[in-house]
């Protein structure tokens, strides 16, 4: 297929300001790939992309998260990127030096940056549209089969324009040794790109594997993300999935990630948002099988004029599924947080047990949080509880560093550190942790005494 | 060292001090008794400067300085230590961390450098000794799931890392079994030097075996109502309270 350059429906001058149900007069200039992937799809995609616009106010899942900024930003197609050096990218990965790496610049891959070691006979890490172009029909019925475009702008978006992005196939019993970290760099330059990254992780039957995403900005400056990444778990594997925001504070970043939990799988997910101006994450979940377990674990900050939205998903579709949901926000100056937290149950679903949890501090008085737990339940045998806090930091507490000699400006550091812990802590890979820790730690140095 | 005059302070609008008067000088062991509600933690966090207690009259002069004045962290600072009978939880914080960064507060209040990490963990080594543990303790979270005695052990250490002139004990002897009673007290004790001293705040007189008070005082209803030595404790052991609050008188 040719060009998938979207139809102009230009938004003319004195036309009411809002954005809602248009498409954005910046699609115009983006389009596919010449000679891309998956044609029809991305047509079909492109349509309905076309047909919905943007969300708006009134559209309950984006009622906190304006998009009239992003809709008015004059994004432009990726350029091609500065090079970053490799000293660089060992900077900004989150991962560690022995880790399988793939390098994304502007959405496209750059193997001189990527770093692949030695594999597993029949696993597969690599380029998305180059293994569609291979393997259509396998890879095909997953593509766009897990993360349904319907009634999501930003993923028919993405399935209509992607140009890249990582596929993992890690076969039937195979657990890799180390973890594959996905580096998505975007080089704002002076087009402010929008890129769509497009990921499909599949895990065969007891397979074991870590994939963490990290999305970074080369310098400051404007750009849009809107990655997708799809991901079956088979019966019996274990999927470790990070998600790692931290772009920079101009950036927008709409993103999703959808995962088929198959039966007796395990899903270990972990989420940090430090970067943009407006990020927002969708993490769906759907256990597709008897007696799989999920742990989500979230930490966001906010400050300045950001906005951090994280609207997760856990469907519990059969017996004797666990989830746990843990999801901590810290909002400082005139920062906005969002947590919106759907569990749903259905009939079949007993013996279901979700626990879920979303603490936020808030820093400064008017920092704002808005969080939503909804929980949905049809089935009758189920434990499943949910618990949302907003608070400052407790005075006992300050008080108590402060009676140890320690200034207010390094207690209050150190109690929100604390609070930011809870979710740090639980990050499975030492070095990540190390260097979040030190991100969260040099991010409240920044912040001006109090 | 400490001079309180005619202390009355409010919390939450209500009046819970009213009128305390104590003095104590350096080398001492005073006692603070009294019931529940009588304002004896109260007055331990007036002392310590918790903000959610007003004072409404009254003087507190420490080393000559108008205590009232100073910020909690300014008070500590200048040597005052307050062993909570509520220790706060710290999780992500190691205990070496925040032990250091409360020291080093101490070194930048004197004018000095920042201590070698090295050097402070070899003093930290000797301090954690003197409350009968191992170095372990040191890379745990600050009190983050500790048992209620590990962290009165955990306050102790933090005392033995502080040194400091007037140590107030807010019932660190409640929650806690004989082992690590006689543990923490032994702790206290050896922190003891002629030139500081110790206010044990206490509902019961157990502790007083261990640490062995110059003055006991009685507070009942803000006010202290008997002063004596630590014969007063043992009356207090075997009489109970009411006899001098009024409680028995009015029943």
């Amino acid at each position: 297929m040719s060009q998938a350059a979207v139809g102009t429906r230009r938004i003319p001058a004195g036309a009411p300001l809002s954005h809602a149900g248009r498409a954005p007069s910046w699609v115009s200039a983006l389009a596919a790939p010449a000679g891309a992937t998956m044609p029809s799809v991305r047509r079909e995609a492109l349509a309905r992309f076309q047909e919905q616009g943007l969300p708006g106010a009134k559209d309950e899942d984006w009622r906190f998260t304006p998009l009239a900024a992003l809709a008015q930003t004059r994004f432009g197609p990726a350029a091609p990127g500065r090079v970053p050096s490799e000293a660089e990218v060992d900077r900004l990965q989150a991962g560690e030096r022995h880790w399988h790496r793939l390098v994304f610049l502007n959405g496209r891959l750059h193997t001189g940056l990527s770093r692949i070691g030695r594999l597993p006979a029949g696993t597969r890490i690599g380029s998305l549209e180059r293994a569609l172009r291979v393997d259509a029909t396998i890879l095909g019925r997953h593509f766009a089969g897990i993360a349904g475009f319907g009634q999501h702008a930003f993923t028919a978006l993405n399935t209509a324009l992607f140009e890249d992005g990582a596929c993992l196939y890690v076969p039937p019993g195979v657990e890799l040794d180390r973890p594959i970290e996905l580096l998505f760099l975007s080089d704002p330059g002076t087009e402010s790109p929008a890129v769509q990254p497009r990921n499909l992780i599949l895990l065969g039957a007891n397979s074991r594997a870590s994939v963490i995403e990290t999305f970074r900005t080369l310098g400051d400056g404007v750009h849009f993300t809107n990655p997708v990444t799809e991901a079956v778990v088979g019966p019996g594997a274990h999927l470790t999935h990070g998600k790692l925001g931290l772009e920079s504070e101009l950036a927008f970043h709409v993103g999703r990630t959808v995962v088929r939990n198959e039966r007796d799988s395990l899903l270990t997910s972990f989420s940090v948002t430090m970067g943009g101006r407006l990020h927002r994450n969708d993490l769906d979940v759907v256990m597709d099988g008897p007696g799989c377990h999920v742990t989500l674990q979230g930490l966001y900050m906010g400050r300045g004029e950001q906005l951090v939205d994280n609207h997760t998903s856990i469907r519990h579709a059969h017996p004797a599924c666990a989830s746990r949901e843990v999801y901590v926000g810290v909002l400082d100056d005139r920062s906005h947080g969002v947590f919106n937290g759907k569990v749903y149950v259905t009939p079949e679903a007993q013996q279901t047990d979700g626990k879920q949890t979303n603490r936020n501090l808030l820093l400064s008085d008017r920092a704002r949080v808005d969080t939503k737990p909804q929980l949905e339940i049809f089935a009758d045998d189920v434990k499943c509880t949910h618990g949302a806090t907003v608070g400052r930091l407790d005075q006992t507490a300050l008080f108590y560093l402060q009676s140890r000699g320690i200034a207010t400006p390094l207690a209050r550091k150190i109690l929100t550190y604390a609070f930011a812990a809870e979710v740090l802590e639980e990050i499975p890979f030492e070095g990540v942790r190390q260097r979040l820790e030190a991100m969260v730690m040099s991010r409240l140095d920044q912040r001006p005494g109090d | 060292m400490l001079e309180i005059r005619n202390l009355h302070a409010n919390a939450g609008g209500k009046e819970i001090l009213r009128g305390i008067s104590l003095v104590v000088k350096a080398g001492e062991v005073h006692a603070v008794m009294g019931p529940n509600g009588s304002g004896k933690s109260t007055l331990a966090q007036v002392l310590a400067g918790h903000p959610a207690y007003e004072v409404t009259a009254g003087e507190v002069l420490y080393q000559g300085q108008d205590l009232l004045a100073m910020a909690p962290e300014a008070r500590a600072l200048a040597g005052v230590f307050l062993a909570f009978q509520y220790p706060v939880e710290i999780p992500g914080v190691s205990n070496a961390y925040f032990l250091r960064a409360a020291y080093n507060e101490q070194r930048k209040a004197r004018g000095e450098e920042e201590i070698d990490p090295i050097d402070f963990m070899d003093l930290l080594e000797q301090k954690v000794r003197m409350v009968d543990w191992g170095p372990e303790i040191l890379s745990r979270p600050v009190n983050a799931g500790f048992s209620g005695g590990e962290k009165k052990r955990n306050e102790i250490l933090q005392m033995a890392v502080l040194e400091p002139r007037l140590a107030i004990l807010d019932e660190t002897d409640s929650g806690l079994d004989i082992d690590a009673l006689r543990i923490v007290a032994d702790g206290v004790n050896r922190l003891r030097r002629p030139d500081n001293a110790t206010i044990v705040v206490t509902h019961y007189q157990r502790l007083l075996n261990y640490i062995v008070p110059d003055y006991v005082h009685v507070l009942a209803a803000g006010r202290i109502v008997r002063s004596g030595d630590k014969g007063l404790a043992l009356e207090l052991e075997a009489r109970g309270y009411d006899w001098l609050t009024g409680a028995g008188a009015a029943a």
